[in-house]
């Protein structure tokens, strides 16, 4: 599995309520919550996002709310793949839940601006800066983790597990 | 092992756990609510299967938008009732429960040495009954109701041993604050924080839950508390089921603590969290130069009883500010209907605040209490984010009942010890 796109980067402890605020949780439609997508830090952020971005993001990227609604907002407003430094635990396993990619990986803050070509190789725990040719290696996810992603998600990984049994 | 290693290993099926290890755990309760909920109901249909996998092990609750501000929210809620009752789920609906949080350990549904998850981050909180609990997500609670099974990744620990007595109107939440600020926002992360020593011994449950609320606010995956006799105490007459022997669920005098952080509490001051971090903290007697707005006494972490109770001790024959708008909101309709009969609403009501319904309200800026631009708030809640009470240019302070009692009183952020010294 394999991603590309621009970088869009931000800091440490971005939180779910700058991701997606609280009164928009009333809504179901993965499409209107994008429209709200990152609206506490950067309301322009779904236009942005809209070609396809990888974001980036510092320590504790998405602590806060167990609310899923904020991956589903960045998924659907463009967001790729998450390359944080570290992720909340409740954000990492939501996006991954959701098909979402997301890669703890150190040193990325340094090693990407915004607006630079990213590729990341998942399965492989390869980070590529293109436009500036650096690369990062990141722990591999466990590999029932990547099938998961591969599934496009937990409930249609689950449905293959337990159509098998 | 730890305790919490200890409930892990037992709801894996394993004699011993370590950290970094991924088990896949039974899950003795799952809890859902008004928001997190129909997203988890849409996932648990697309899975296929047609009942939940144990629905005297899942429970229901509206707390966030209640009663319904909004005729989508009103949606949300006809949707859960719907599906609890398809299930046979127990449900508690407007007036019949309050914040998730404490009705949940009110109606027994929080037993020591279990393994509960809930739709809800600040599922931390049942760690103060001795049980390992987390927060998930909508579709990974919509898994566990069709499998009652989870992959966790068993956290390594932190340990926070907590002596001495605290000053009068000094609580645990200024001790929560006071080592958030230490660890920091991220000082947890993945981790499981344990509070030990004599000061949690001695301390309520209510205050226990306190601590275990706002350990996610660092990151931590679970804080929890061994059982003793005040666990025992407050579960008497909630549950009939078979409590575990509690010696089962003490942590082993050789298990491992990633990490040990020894607080004092004697000389601790009223603590305040500053926007827009939660580890921000600084002493509220420096602070006294923040005007308010609003001052907000409830949520998951600070409505409780014993919560209202300070407030009102404080409120008591006072008035507050002209300018400072004060909300009152019961923890659960428990709490609401105790604080009735020992007369605080009274207090409160005498002093010009406005006591609501329990419902999360504003906590998390979903309705009841928002913030206008350029306003401030003091808040007994969890968070202070950019946006989080209204609108994104707005201040959150986050501090314990009697500060933001003593607050409401003067109008700017005040240490409760002062305002008495200043009184006498």
């Amino acid at each position: 599995m394999k991603v590309t796109g621009k970088a869009v980067k931000f800091g440490d402890n971005i939180d779910t309520d700058v991701i997606l605020p609280g009164k928009y949780l009333v809504l179901i439609d993965p499409n209107d919550l994008a429209k709200h997508a990152m609206e506490g830090l950067d309301p322009a952020f779904p236009e942005k996002a809209a070609q396809g971005v990888i974001v980036v993001g510092g320590k504790n990227f998405g602590c806060g709310s167990s609310r899923e609604q904020a991956p589903i907002a960045l998924k659907y407003a463009g967001v790729r793949c998450i390359l944080a430094e570290s992720f909340a635990r409740i954000f990492f396993r939501n996006a991954i839940n959701i098909g979402l990619p997301v890669i703890e990986c150190k040193g990325i803050s340094a090693a990407v601006d915004s607006g630079d070509e990213v590729a990341v190789d998942f399965e492989a725990g390869k980070v590529q800066n293109v436009t500036k040719g650096t690369s990062l290696q990141a722990p591999k996810l466990p590999p029932f983790i990547v099938e998961i992603l591969a599934d496009g998600g937990l409930i249609e990984n689950l449905r293959k597990r337990l159509n098998k049994k | 092992m730890n305790i919490t290693e200890k409930i892990l290993a037992k709801g894996s099926g394993k004699t011993s756990v370590s950290p970094g290890e991924i088990v896949d755990s039974d899950v003795d309760m799952v809890m859902v609510h008004d928001l997190t909920g129909p997203l988890a109901v849409e996932a648990f249909k697309r899975i296929g299967v047609e009942k939940v996998w144990d629905n005297q092990k899942a429970v229901v609750i509206l707390d966030h938008q209640v009663p319904a501000e909004s005729v989508k929210a009103a949606e949300l809620h006809k949707m859960m009732r719907q599906f609890a009752k398809e299930q046979g789920i127990r449900i508690y609906d407007v007036g019949k429960g309050g914040i998730c949080h404490q009705v949940m350990p009110e109606k027994g549904h929080v037993l020591p040495g279990t393994v509960i998850v809930g739709a809800d981050s600040h599922t931390c909180t049942y760690g103060a009954f001795g049980a390992f609990a987390t927060g998930i997500g909508s579709t990974e609670a919509a898994a566990v109701l069709a499998t009652g099974k989870i992959w966790l990744k068993v956290p390594s620990a932190v340990k926070v041993n907590v002596e001495g007595k605290f000053k009068k109107y000094t609580a645990p939440k200024d001790l929560i604050l006071h080592v958030i600020g230490k660890l920091g926002a991220g000082g947890a992360i993945y981790k499981s924080v344990e509070f030990r020593g004599p000061t949690i011994r001695d301390m309520s449950i209510a205050g226990r839950m306190t601590l275990c609320n706002m350990t996610v606010e660092m990151g931590a995956k679970n804080g929890i508390v061994e059982p003793d006799e005040t666990t025992r105490k407050f579960l008497e007459g909630r549950t009939t089921k078979m409590l575990p022997p509690f010696e089962s669920l003490i942590s082993d005098p050789d298990a491992a603590y990633e990490k040990t952080v020894n607080s004092d509490v004697t000389d601790l001051g009223s603590q305040v969290a500053c926007p827009a971090q939660v580890d921000n903290v600084k002493p509220a007697s420096e602070l006294s130069n923040v005007p308010l707005d609003q001052a907000f006494i409830g949520s998951c972490t600070n409505g409780r009883i014993e919560d209202l109770r300070v407030a009102a001790e404080i409120l008591k024959g006072k008035q507050v500010k002209d300018g400072v708008r004060t909300l009152v909101i019961p923890a659960s309709q428990e709490v609401y209907r105790q604080a009735l009969n020992e007369g605080l609403m009274e207090i409160f009501t005498d002093a010009g605040a406005l006591v609501c319904g329990s419902t999360c309200g504003p906590c998390l800026g979903g309705h009841i209490g928002l913030l206008a631009p350029g306003e401030t708030c003091v808040s007994t809640s969890n968070r202070n984010f950019i946006g989080r009470m209204g609108s994104t240019q707005a201040n959150v302070y986050l501090a314990s009942p009697a500060t933001v009692a003593a607050s409401a009183v003067t109008g700017h952020i005040t240490d409760p010890n002062e305002l008495e010294a200043h009184k006498a």
